[in-house]
């Protein structure tokens, strides 16, 4: 295990670069949240050539769905979502901008080689972790596809966000080098 | 003939469901317990801590343990003797469904058609549910709500007979490898094997729901989740798939005859938010 980062949203691609897989970050400030449907929405978007609802750049994406807050919550239970679904919209997105994901799983050949050179970085969070990682989730507004419900875009507002460097902007990859160490063990 | 009134159906699976998505088994939570202790990576360990922090945070403030509430599966024993008045059977399940998704704050995951528009349905409805009539003149529900993270990761097969107990672990352990992180390890490993296609997949989710560290009544079976525990646990995948010597708490088998012809086998991941609940009436 690395360092602890408190890191502060949105990021410059100086700070993304600085940052390595092992590393554990406390997120403050805004993410957006967005998952299949909305990523569809955004990629048909993209296509005609038309503008997004958010302007991505510098921008955390994650990948969750929300469950429904109870009276005197921000947000229900909110943990990650397997982030592979994603992979086929991503290089794009990560090609406009975007500097950062939050999800849990793993993530294809393109969407690393992406990061690499646009320079952004792949955060895990515990997936099934989903009632104790929304107490850091402050305030909640949907900014696009509220028809779409938990699959809506939010924007939260957090305060350190526990999530950890899986893959860094230089292609280091926990779920690569990290089993190996304790197969067999 | 035992009279049931439709209504207690429906709130007994309300009930149910609630109760499997707000708290985890003690089996489970003791077994998350013991498998921190010994966990061989810093991290893992931490993730375990977070999953059990987060596990009895669930239950104190009775909310989703997990965002992905997860599709309404039942499993139900319907004694011949009793007779469902005031409503129809299913329409009273999904109806307990559709309220505890509902009142209880839980996110509703069901898209009426699965490959053209995918719309919501809104209420978490229809639930798969699985009917099997029994003696007796009771009713018997378990539950689980099936979070899609694992259910994409689980798999079936139809193996040669010659390929026997060898091939029955190649493929176990292939599948559990190739979903690695995916589906929220630590897991529980259901293994189905017999039957035809569609009774082996069925198989293999209700071997998902034994209690944790309960082994198959049958030595030769037992051993046999034994070795695949130890083997998964081999893996190196660890909690969350960060590493580690925890990748599932249970790999349990259930067997059914099969044709001359077939082996088929069929592996359900849950993952260790492994929620289920029951109750007779």
């Amino acid at each position: 295990m690395n360092k602890q980062i408190v890191i502060e949203a949105p990021l410059s691609t100086e700070l993304v670069r600085e940052l390595r897989a092992g590393d554990s970050v406390l997120i403050n400030g805004v993410v957006y949240t967005a998952r299949d449907a909305a990523h569809k929405r955004l990629d048909e978007l993209i296509k005609k050539g038309q503008p997004l609802p958010i302007d991505i750049r510098g921008q955390i994406i994650y990948y969750v769905g929300p469950c429904p807050a109870k009276p005197g919550y921000a947000v229900g239970s909110a943990g990650p979502t397997t982030s592979g679904r994603m992979d086929p919209y991503t290089p794009q997105l990560l090609k406009m901008g975007l500097k950062a994901m939050i999800g849990k799983g793993l993530r294809s050949a393109e969407v690393i080689e992406a990061m690499k050179e646009f320079g952004a970085v792949y955060f895990g969070a515990v997936g099934g972790a989903g009632a104790l990682i929304a107490k850091s989730i402050k305030k909640v507004e949907v900014v696009a596809y509220e028809d779409l419900g938990a699959e809506a875009i939010y924007r939260f507002y957090v305060e350190n966000f526990p999530a950890v460097v899986v893959i860094d902007s230089y292609g280091s990859n926990l779920y690569e080098s990290e089993p190996p160490k304790y197969a067999a063990c | 003939m035992r009279k049931i009134q439709a209504t207690q159906v429906t709130e007994t699976v309300k009930q149910l469901f609630l109760r499997a998505n707000f708290y985890i088994g003690q089996d489970v939570l003791n077994s998350l317990k013991e498998m921190e202790k010994v966990e061989k990576s810093p991290l893992g360990k931490r993730v375990l801590q977070q999953i059990i922090e987060n596990d009895e945070l669930a239950a104190k403030e009775e909310i989703a343990i997990c965002q992905d509430t997860g599709m309404a599966v039942l499993f139900v024993e319907y004694g011949q003797d009793v007779h469902v008045v005031g409503g129809n059977f299913q329409d009273a399940i999904d109806e307990g469904v559709r309220q505890a998704y509902v009142q209880g704050y839980l996110r509703k995951s069901v898209v009426a058609d699965p490959l053209f528009d995918r719309k919501n349905t809104g209420d978490n409805t229809p639930s798969v549910t699985h009917v099997r009539i029994v003696p007796g003149d009771k009713i018997k529900f378990l539950v689980m709500p099936k979070g899609f993270g694992s259910e994409n990761m689980s798999a079936m097969k139809m193996l040669k007979p010659a390929d026997g107990v060898e091939g029955v672990k190649a493929f176990v352990i292939e599948t559990v490898k190739k979903a690695g992180p995916n589906p929220c390890p630590p897991v529980i490993v259901g293994v189905g094997i017999g039957g035809t296609t569609d009774k082996v997949t069925q198989l293999a989710k209700l071997a998902t729901l034994r209690e944790v560290g309960k082994r198959h009544p049958d030595p030769r079976y037992a051993k046999l989740e034994e070795e695949l525990l130890e083997a998964v646990n081999k893996t190196g995948i660890g909690p969350a798939g960060l590493g580690g010597t925890t990748t599932a708490l249970a790999v349990n088998i259930e067997h059914y005859p099969t044709h001359i012809a077939g082996l088929p086998v069929a592996v359900n991941i849950v993952c260790h938010a492994a929620r289920r609940a029951e109750a007779v009436i």
